[in-house]
């Protein structure tokens, strides 16, 4: 695609038409885990849907409290968490399946991996895809580091940390009015700040509380175990963050579709984004 | 590059006729049918070769799993799987304290034994408080008693050829009694014990009465309950489907459960 067009290099001074905004290897690791992540999430819930159950500590099981469970009652599924009880009947707990037979599992089939009941499976994707994220992740962490774009698009500079910055940048999204012109070709502080979140804290966290969870990393890497509180608690973190990085995903979405969805996909894609013209003066 | 370019009309019509499959297929269905492709078995099952090869290597070949206290305890151990084993003769070894209970040691052993619960309970004795994980994601902790598999396994004289344990058991699920097995790294382990003691009493019915196995470092179904055999092998391949288990068997399991 991109060949077809006259590509236009960004230029001191006069204002782009064009920039190659994500350069090869940030668009390959994007769809990788983007995939990886849809895999990890829907066999995840698959066996979550094992033991609809998380405890904080060393342990826990059917006689011990768990502080959020999906279950089940004759008529309606619910879910609870602390003493809040939700009914959720048709999405979670109860809820029919693809032959109109009544389910009672906690997650639905449209949102598991596979879509029938299979610890078995679920585990055999999620374990393989784990893999996936790890090494993708990694790879990214030091192409990003050695390479210049953590530096270049990442780091937030001094003046973008003052209060008064960042309350302009949610006042912007707020209104959602975005950057235009120069301005949109360079992440603002609410995505800087988002991206590192994910890339530098929520995914390396679900690698190191999924390894938790695993009795041969607990003999070779005690201290992990430490680090979480137990093998339960490291459970519920797991499950914590999976949810943020879903929360992540839906900002994500909605700041693709508001931005402009066809500029910002084919961006992600071969590259190149338009930078949206300026405002009129006087905004 | 030019061989590569199909007519467009062809192209078109190819496409429509994808379209209309998928039209037709339910997008769900069509999910599953990838999960049970052939090929994509084989590349998911790579993912237990990767997690067996690299655990095996980061880990030391003693290296303990965590041992917690008494205050670290369960207030109840759950039980899973087999909870009373069905039919007469387990009922009647019940009856009876599990006094004419026998655990054969057999296969590529020098000296074959046949052990009584009194030989097993005269054995040196290993107790740990550990922490058992299932599959499905719950875990108890609780204190075990038993003599260790490798006190066991030398006094049968284990031949150098050995390169597999397995357990078979005395209960059966859907009518095929329950079996398992593991590496020798696993069975020469210091944690890996005969349990016939569950926090100071005797070994549950519902946890495996009279006899269990603790494999610590893996998750809970390899921990073979209600055992009858112990038998070391040179392959897998004759054990059931050859995978090595009940579970592997019959559901994919995987056969290294460490994680």
């Amino acid at each position: 695609m991109a060949e077809a067009e006259t590509p236009v290099a960004p230029s001191e001074g006069a204002s782009p038409v064009r920039v190659y905004r994500h350069r090869l290897p940030a668009r390959i690791w994007h769809w990788v885990n983007a995939l990886t992540l849809l895999v990890l999430l829907m066999s995840g819930l698959m066996i979550f849907n094992a033991h609809p159950r998380l405890y904080w500590g060393q342990y826990g099981a059917n006689p011990d409290y768990a502080w959020l469970a999906v279950g089940s009652t004759p008529k309606t599924g619910f879910l609870r968490i602390g003493e809040t009880r939700i009914e959720t009947t048709g999405v979670l707990g109860r809820w029919t399946d693809a032959k109109g037979v009544e389910q009672t599992w906690a997650f639905p089939g449209w949102a598991t991996i596979p879509t029938t009941y299979s610890l078995a499976d679920g585990r055999r994707w999620h374990l393989l895809f784990a893999w996936v994220l790890a090494i993708s992740l990694t790879l990214y962490m030091l192409w990003s580091l050695f390479g210049g774009h953590l530096k270049r698009d990442l780091h937030v500079r001094r003046a973008e940390w003052s209060p008064r910055h960042i309350w302009h940048d949610v006042k912007d999204h707020a209104q959602l009015r975005f950057p235009k012109g120069e301005a949109a070709a360079h992440y603002h502080i609410l995505q800087k700040l988002s991206y590192i979140g994910v890339i530098f804290v929520l995914l390396p966290l679900m690698i190191a509380t999924g390894l938790t969870m695993s009795p041969g990393m607990n003999a070779s890497t005690p201290w992990l175990l430490d680090l979480f509180g137990g093998r339960q608690s490291a459970r519920s973190i797991h499950f914590i963050v999976a949810w943020l990085l879903v929360a992540f995903f839906l900002v994500h979405i909605a700041m693709v579709l508001l931005a402009g969805p066809v500029n910002e996909v084919r961006s992600m894609i071969t590259g190149w984004f338009r930078l949206p013209p300026e405002r009129k003066a006087g905004r | 590059m030019s061989g590569l370019i199909l007519p467009r009309r062809r192209l078109i019509a190819r496409a429509g006729g994808l379209v209309a499959a998928a039209g037709t297929l339910p997008l769900l269905s069509g999910c599953d049918a990838i999960n049970e492709a052939p090929a994509v078995r084989k590349i998911l099952s790579m993912g237990e070769e990767m997690n067996r090869a690299s655990q095996r290597a980061l880990m030391d070949r003693d290296a303990l799993a965590r041992e917690f206290t008494r205050a670290d305890l369960s207030p109840t151990f759950r039980s899973n799987g087999t909870k009373l084993p069905p039919g007469a003769a387990y009922a009647a070894h019940a009856a009876g304290g599990f006094a004419d209970w026998r655990v054969e040691v057999t296969g590529l052993v020098a000296r074959p034994l046949s052990l009584s619960m009194a030989d097993i309970r005269a054995m040196p004795q290993r107790t740990q408080i550990t922490r058992h994980d299932c599959v499905e994601g719950w875990s108890a902790i609780g204190q075990w008693t038993g003599p260790q598999l490798s006190h066991v396994l030398a006094a049968a004289g284990v031949r150098d050829s050995a390169r597999y344990i397995v357990f078979r058991c005395a209960d059966r699920i859907g009518g095929d009694l329950y079996y398992e097995s593991c590496d020798m790294v696993d069975a020469l382990h210091p944690q890996t014990i005969m349990a016939w003691a569950l926090n100071d009493a005797v070994l549950p019915i519902a946890n495996g009465a009279p006899l269990r196995l603790r494999i610590e470092r893996q998750l809970g179904y390899k921990h073979a309950k209600y055992l009858t055999d112990i038998q070391a092998v040179a392959s897998l391949d004759a054990i059931g489907a050859g995978k090595g288990g009940y579970w592997e068997d019959r559901i994919d399991y995987e056969w290294y459960a460490g994680i």
